[in-house]
């Protein structure tokens, strides 16, 4: 956006002032992030912890206890409880990923108007974008931290590696679905769309991609389009890693499928924000 | 002495509307409200039926059958009136404390409405008996669809639909009445935090004995149990003493929610 910077006007020769890149740029936004989640943090307590929680209590403990443990049906996982959990975490971060750019975002264009007011500095919308997505990423690693930090006395998780390697997954599974809906949100009009949004997609991923239960048990149209979603790609991926199922092949699909997919969505949002904000 | 007595003759007698009357102009009001976003109306019946497909149906086909009073049902028409009853408590708890706070502390509606001839009674009522009808709306296409699924195993299941109706009285009350005393909107968070464990745990997902002892008391006195056991029994036609303990609770608990709804809006508003 070389349009918005101060130009030289004086025709003086004195040394030019260096562009600051993207890099710095989002650097610089480092200290209103931290601030904002120094005030906002204890807020999501209730939502990012113990809701999964409860969650992998009452139906992965309780409701699973009626279950047989048959890792023939169970995608390889040696109960209900171990096969239940990935879905659980990939689901959160979705949630997580989804909530950080969908309200807060249109709250910055359009209530708050955060945007509007770092637009007006020498703030770039590429750097915008990704410092949130930063922040976003951030978020998401405390939340996958303390949750596998949680579920680990449970015995669910098969290796320390497949959990260790989990992380950067479920990270990557948050910032696809943080940046698509970034770039959704960013060429709404009003907030009513989000609603319904979740309701007729998130809702339903959560539901029927394999979260819950295996996608082969749905009918077969139905399975494929369980398969074409974000969200199995990223329960697939973290289910082979916490249970010690890993097929290289198909892991590489699944890496390949959320990076484009996260790729493709900060672009977008970098394009909508700027139709937005830049005239 | 001429003017003031002709003044005096022409000032209108305060109006009071019938109850019946005023409560109905609320509801009206709120009912034209919602028509500006009636897709989001429309689309609120699909959360119960997407939880029913996955967890009942999906989750239901590893799980096997559950007995209820000596009755073999499947995993799905045990789990549906469970559903049925927390989506009536949901939809309550979501209308009378996000909804009404917004209303109470934003958009000063209630302000506005007890300026007119409407009591605070019938603004109470109305706000209820709104979100009755809207629960009213989802129950009973819910119940259609568990009974075009061949989960509603006896005609006692016709009167589940009243007792959604008596579910969604009780927490649309007490709702109301805890959102008066509410300052801010972190606030409502304490109400997820009581809402989002009875939802898990109130054998909803599975049957009340997975509990024992003091755990299992306590959880048979929270009111979605009471409600999910009195729509679990009407649907699978096994009725016992517990139904008439349920709507005992659940009567006198919205009563008394209506009550305090009451003697706070008056305090709140009218003084």
């Amino acid at each position: 956006m070389s349009s918005i910077r101060p130009t030289d006007t004086t025709g003086s020769t004195a040394e030019a002032v260096p562009v600051p890149t993207t890099g710095q740029l989002v650097a610089r936004q480092l200290d209103y992030w931290g601030r904002v989640y120094l005030r906002t943090w204890h807020g999501t307590l209730a939502s990012s912890f113990l809701m999964p929680l409860l969650y992998v209590v009452a139906i992965g403990v309780l409701l699973g206890g009626y279950i047989d443990s048959d890792p023939a049906q169970l995608e390889g996982a040696s109960s209900y409880l171990a096969f239940v959990v990935p879905g659980m975490i990939a689901g959160q971060v979705m949630t997580v990923g989804v909530s950080e750019t969908s309200w807060p975002v249109m709250s910055g264009i359009k209530w708050q108007k955060v945007y509007v007011g770092q637009i007006a500095t020498p703030l770039t919308v590429p750097s915008i974008v990704l410092a949130q997505l930063a922040f976003v990423g951030f978020r998401l690693f405390v939340a996958v931290a303390v949750f596998l930090l949680v579920l680990a006395p449970f015995g669910v998780l098969a290796t320390w590696w497949g959990a260790l390697l989990a992380v950067p997954v479920l990270i990557l599974v948050g910032l696809a679905f943080a940046a698509v809906c970034f770039g959704f949100t960013a060429g709404l009009d009003s907030d009513t769309t989000l609603t319904v949004i979740y309701r007729l997609a998130i809702l339903p991923m959560f539901l029927f991609s394999g979260a819950f239960f295996p996608v082969s048990q749905l009918p077969t149209a139905l399975e494929w389009a369980a398969k074409a979603t974000p969200l199995w790609h990223g329960v697939s991926l973290t289910r082979m890693l916490t249970t010690d199922t890993l097929a290289g092949g198909q892991a590489l699909v699944h890496l390949v499928y959320l990076g484009a997919l996260a790729a493709f969505g900060t672009w977008w949002a970098v394009r909508r924000l700027t139709a937005k904000l830049v005239v | 002495m001429a003017v003031a007595g002709y003044l005096a003759a022409k000032r209108p007698e305060p109006t009071v509307l019938p109850p019946a009357v005023g409560t109905g102009l609320v509801v009206r009001r709120h009912v034209l409200a919602m028509r500006n976003v009636w897709w989001i109306f429309a689309t609120g019946f699909l959360e119960p039926l997407l939880y029913l497909l996955s967890i009942g149906i999906g989750v239901g086909a590893l799980v096997g059958g559950f007995e209820i009073g000596g009755k073999e049902v499947a995993y799905a028409a045990f789990v549906a009136p469970g559903m049925l009853a927390a989506s009536a408590m949901n939809g309550a708890v979501m209308d009378s404390t996000m909804n009404v706070f917004h209303r109470l502390k934003y958009d000063k509606l209630y302000d506005q409405m007890l300026s007119t001839p409407l009591t605070a009674v019938q603004v109470a009522g109305g706000q209820i008996g709104f979100s009755l009808a809207r629960g009213g709306l989802y129950s009973a296409a819910f119940l259609a669809i568990m009974g075009a699924l061949g989960y509603v195993e006896s005609w006692w299941g016709v009167l589940a639909l009243p007792a959604t109706l008596l579910v969604g009285f009780a927490f649309a009350a007490v709702g109301m009445a805890v959102t008066t005393f509410m300052r801010s909107w972190q606030d409502l968070e304490l109400v997820q935090l009581v809402v989002m464990p009875m939802f898990m745990f109130s054998a909803t997902f599975f049957p009340v004995d997975t509990f024992e002892g003091w755990l299992r008391v306590v959880v048979e006195c929270t009111p979605l149990y009471r409600g999910v056991v009195l729509c679990r029994e009407l649907t699978t036609g096994v009725l016992t003493w517990d139904s008439a303990i349920s709507v005992v609770y659940l009567a006198a608990m919205g009563l008394a929610g209506l009550w305090v709804c009451r003697r706070r809006l008056t305090t709140l508003l009218l003084s």
